[in-house]
């Protein structure tokens, strides 16, 4: 378990989580609902380790392999496709392409990221965090830029491969494709409310 | 085709107004025309001396300009990661770029062999530049591409040619370009001021001395030209290194 404990986080002059106490599974899929700015992003990159809670605790993150699709693709320009994907991984080159495959973009797995489209580029994000593996999964709008049908098809692939998935997204949809078990959701007043 | 002769054209319109000039101050003691450093060129060249020293001119510049790129990146990459380093070298390098090149080849002549002065010189005008470059290109790395790298635990190694090393080296090789002119010109000057054995600055100061001018336009001139053709060769490895 994953166990938050009045956690504060303020950094730059937002407060985006405020006495935040939330106890994740080990197991399960948690969909983060709530508008832009209202913290989604900060309690995701809270259990990536990327953030220091200004007060509070955060238990059971320790010993555990988190990956991550970011808000931003974040690829390494000079690197391609497949390269991207296997960078995360020692001598992974063929899960890398695999993966691609799987996410329909063989044909692109040697180009660079400036010669594929935002959809191509969140998909090759999408299977690098794949490829890094571990017993966590962080996703941030992780099916932005996609049509319905390829959300579906990514949906497909990202399920049952973690652990747990937490995903912060804008539609419930998305959230439900990989099979949500807990609801998140931040109100506009910074209160959160669980549904299990 | 077209630009070859509008190039032609324009280094034509220098000559005339070279050779106007010099038949205005009308002493070759003063102002050499063209055709006069063109003879002092050609004899010049003609001879084994002339190339053997060029050749250690440029040697010598060359391994102050080596020695430069490598201490800048050192320093530059020492300095983009410890703020302490970063403070306490800080004066060092404000000195060098704010002082006066001839100081420092006094200065230094005091200190190493006449042969050594000009490699230290050309050293100490490129080092700054590789240092800025390399720092600036560290501090400028994505901060998100560095979370990206934090978050997949990519170790020390993969971190550093993946995602230091292409952001930093467009600034590197910028530095190498720029460098490269200085040391040149630097190197050249402290040879002619320390004047070494086999120095092109060492030629240029006796032609001053004995008022042999066309000699010293002829010096120039093959400055001026290795400089031109070394800084293409350059700029193309560059390019190279690029792709």
């Amino acid at each position: 378990m994953i166990e938050l404990a009045h956690v504060h986080c303020i950094y730059g002059e937002k407060t985006p989580i405020r006495d935040l106490t939330l106890i994740l599974p080990d197991v399960g899929v948690v969909g983060v609902f709530g508008a832009s700015g209202a913290g989604k992003t900060t309690l995701l990159r809270l259990l990536a380790g990327l953030l220091q809670p200004t007060s509070g605790t955060i238990e059971g993150l320790a010993g555990k392999r988190i990956s991550m699709v970011f808000q931003e693709d974040r690829l390494l320009p000079w690197l391609t496709a497949a390269e991207n994907v296997a960078l995360v991984r020692d001598e992974s080159e063929a899960d890398a392409r695999a993966l691609l495959a799987v996410l329909a973009l063989s044909a692109e797995a040697d180009q660079l990221p400036r010669a594929l489209s935002g959809g191509m580029q969140r998909r090759v994000a999408l299977a690098r965090a794949l490829n890094f593996g571990g017993d966590v999964l962080l996703l941030d709008e992780p099916f932005k830029g996609l049509d319905a049908a390829l959300c579906a098809e990514a949906a497909a692939v990202v399920r049952g491969r973690f652990p747990l998935t937490v995903i912060a997204t804008h539609d419930r949809g998305e959230a439900e494709a990989l099979g949500m078990t807990m609801a998140l959701t931040v109100e506009p007043g910074g209160m959160w409310r669980i549904e299990e | 085709m077209k630009r070859t002769l509008k190039n032609c054209l324009i280094a034509a319109c220098w000559l005339l107004l070279w050779q106007l000039g010099a038949m205005a101050v009308g002493s070759p003691v003063l102002l050499p025309s063209p055709w006069e450093t063109a003879k002092a060129f050609v004899a010049l060249a003609g001879t084994g001396f002339f190339w053997k020293t060029a050749g250690a001119t440029l040697l010598r510049v060359a391994a102050g300009f080596l020695l430069g790129m490598a201490a800048g990146a050192a320093l530059g990459i020492l300095t983009a990661f410890s703020r302490l380093a970063d403070d306490f070298l800080a004066p060092i390098r404000g000195i060098i770029k704010a002082t006066p090149v001839t100081s420092f080849i006094i200065l230094v002549w005091l200190w190493l062999t006449t042969t050594l002065t000009p490699v230290f010189i050309a050293f100490l005008m490129v080092t700054p530049i590789a240092w800025a470059n390399v720092r600036e290109g560290i501090l400028a790395v994505d901060a998100q591409l560095l979370e990206m790298a934090e978050v997949f635990r990519l170790p020390r190694a993969k971190k550093l040619r993946h995602v230091y090393l292409p952001s930093v080296l467009p600034q590197w090789l910028a530095a190498c370009t720029t460098g490269f002119g200085f040391a040149w010109k630097s190197g050249v000057a402290a040879e002619v001021i320390a004047r070494p054995a086999l120095s092109i600055g060492r030629n240029l100061y006796e032609s001053k001395l004995y008022l042999n001018t066309e000699e010293l336009f002829a010096w120039t001139a093959m400055v001026v030209l290795l400089s031109m053709l070394l800084e293409r060769l350059l700029v193309r490895a560059m390019r190279r290194i690029r792709k």
